[in-house]
């Protein structure tokens, strides 16, 4: 055994080299069983309680909703959606035009509100305001832009994907 | 460990304080006998163990569960779909039977040894109200997943309390939460299973402790007959804590293996227009209860043989539990003998109507 050669243990009382071996042997088997009862316990409540992380993985693993009847959202209006995991917005803006964007502030991850007197995206949270057309971050605490979805319209409802 | 022989400026600093190395001398003194029925000391610690076990199985769970109307969904979750999911439950259910049998391994060891007379009276009053609640924490948690056989065995364990004279049926309705076992039922032993039992149980199992260290484990009378030097101990630290943690860990290991070999089943969603399961019968410790009630209606039929089941087991129940006051003499004392005849018939009748409820489950 290699450990043998390592002086570095500091033992109360003179042993024979024996004595010192089997000892040695045996609080290293200890250590290695205690090591594997420990991670054979750890891994499967760790599993557990990722659960519910791991099916979030698989659902952000969306690349498109279809967002059924949407398309006869008024104009100057708002329609919340999840994209995923994530809350999203869909934005039908008085000039007609489409616009879907992730809804989670770049902030600190609040729910931002479209708000079509001003028509602007505002955050609560902190005053954050972000452009309703492109999602560029206009004024306050935001430092990105909130990400847009490319949207296709049809008669049954309105495609979102990941652009 | 540190200790005094090597002074570290941290441990005097804490030890000033919290008075480490009183305990430590404490550690040090204490012994445990050594006989010929030193194993059945190992029982009390494995049912601690396995309450332990409990807790943190408990927790686990409790990540996952609804009570209520989404009982039985969250546990099907928990059981099919969370990773692992079903070995914690599966352990959770384990050491629960586990327990309730190592704790009466631990109540009639005690019982045979005398270990309940003076000055351990407390000792075996507290673990009785601790074996008491414990059966609850089973009769409760049973319950929790609201399948088909959790919801009639809750459902006929209650009818017991019904047949107790003038506050039966308020006592039954108050437990369920209405007439009938329902989603109310489930919460309110939610409540009861993860928040009072556990008040009640945690500080109570202090006291019992706490008492095994005052009075350090007892030794039979036929150790105690024997003159002070020819009597063996071993000292508790660290040679009979390393025998208790070695028995925990075969513990670990029976559970693991049960555990997973035999995972706990789900049955199918409880439904009260569904005809109850062919076989259905309580757990293994409440049958011997439950056969009993069911022998004595056959003699007595009607509400006198449920009154008469109740009060004969009450106070069997009654004279077990003040037996340190009745059994107080020397070994050789005729009401040790009568006490020893006592526990026999009991052991007797609890396995003999054990086996024949099984036996006669169709």
């Amino acid at each position: 055994m290699s450990e043998l050669t390592n002086p570095a243990t500091i033992v109360q009382e003179p042993e024979t080299p024996g004595e010192q071996a089997t000892r040695r042997a045996f609080l290293a088997a200890a250590g290695a069983a205690g090591l594997l009862y420990t991670a054979a316990l750890a891994y499967p409540i760790y599993r557990y309680l990722a659960s519910p992380e791991e099916m979030a993985l698989s659902a952000t693993a969306v690349t498109e909703v279809t967002l059924k009847d949407a398309q006869k959202l008024p104009l100057g209006s708002v329609l919340m959606f999840k994209f995923g995991t994530a809350p999203a917005m869909l934005i039908h803006h008085a000039d007609g035009r489409w616009i879907a964007l992730t809804a989670v502030c770049t902030h600190l991850g609040c729910t931002v509100q479209y708000e079509p007197q001003a028509d602007r995206i505002h955050c609560a949270c902190h005053g954050g305001v972000y452009n309703a057309y492109t999602g560029a971050n206009v004024s306050g605490s935001p430092p990105k832009p909130l990400k847009l979805f490319k949207t296709a319209v049809n008669d049954a409802g309105v495609e979102v994907a990941r652009a | 460990m540190t200790s005094k022989t090597t002074p570290s400026t941290v441990y005097d600093w804490v030890d000033e304080r919290l008075g480490l190395s009183e305990l430590a001398a404490f550690a040090r003194h204490k012994t445990v006998p050594v006989h010929s029925q030193a194993f059945w000391y190992y029982w009390g610690g494995i049912s601690l163990f396995l309450f332990l076990v409990q807790c943190f199985t408990g927790v686990l769970l409790l990540v996952y569960y609804r009570p209520g109307a989404e009982a039985y969904e969250s546990v099907r979750q928990i059981t099919f779909v969370m990773h692992f999911g079903w070995l914690i439950r599966s352990a959770h259910a384990w050491s629960a039977n586990l327990m309730i049998f190592s704790i009466l391994v631990h109540m009639f060891s005690v019982y045979f040894m005398k270990a309940y007379r003076k000055p351990r009276e407390f000792g075996w009053l507290s673990g009785m109200v601790l074996l008491g609640i414990a059966s609850v924490f089973g009769f409760s948690g049973y319950l929790l997943p609201m399948d088909e056989l959790s919801y009639f065995a809750t459902k006929v364990g209650l009818q017991i309390p019904m047949a107790i004279p003038f506050v039966g049926e308020a006592l039954a309705n108050m437990l369920r939460g209405g007439p009938d076992v329902s989603e109310f039922t489930v919460q309110r032993f939610f409540a009861l299973h993860v928040v009072v039992l556990p008040a009640l149980f945690l500080p109570l199992l202090a006291f019992h402790l706490w008492l095994v260290q005052r009075h350090g484990n007892a030794s039979p009378p036929s150790e105690e007959a024997k003159p002070a030097n020819k009597r063996k101990s071993i000292p508790f630290m660290p040679n009979f804590l390393r025998k208790d943690l070695a028995m925990w860990l075969i513990s670990l290991n029976i559970l693991a293996l049960l555990a997973s070999v035999f995972p706990w089943a789900l049955g199918r969603q409880a439904d009260s227009l569904v005809p109850a399961p062919t076989g259905i019968h309580p757990e293994w410790y409440f049958m011997s209860p439950f056969e009993m009630l069911k022998l004595l209606g056959s003699v007595l039929p009607g509400e006198a043989g449920e009154i008469a089941g109740i009060l004969l087991f009450t106070i069997g129940i009654v004279l077990w539990i003040l037996i340190p006051f009745y059994d107080t003499g020397k070994p050789s004392g005729q009401r040790g003998r009568a006490a020893h005849y006592f526990g026999l018939l009991a052991v007797f009748a609890l396995l003999a109507t054990t086996v024949i409820g099984y036996w006669t489950i169709r």
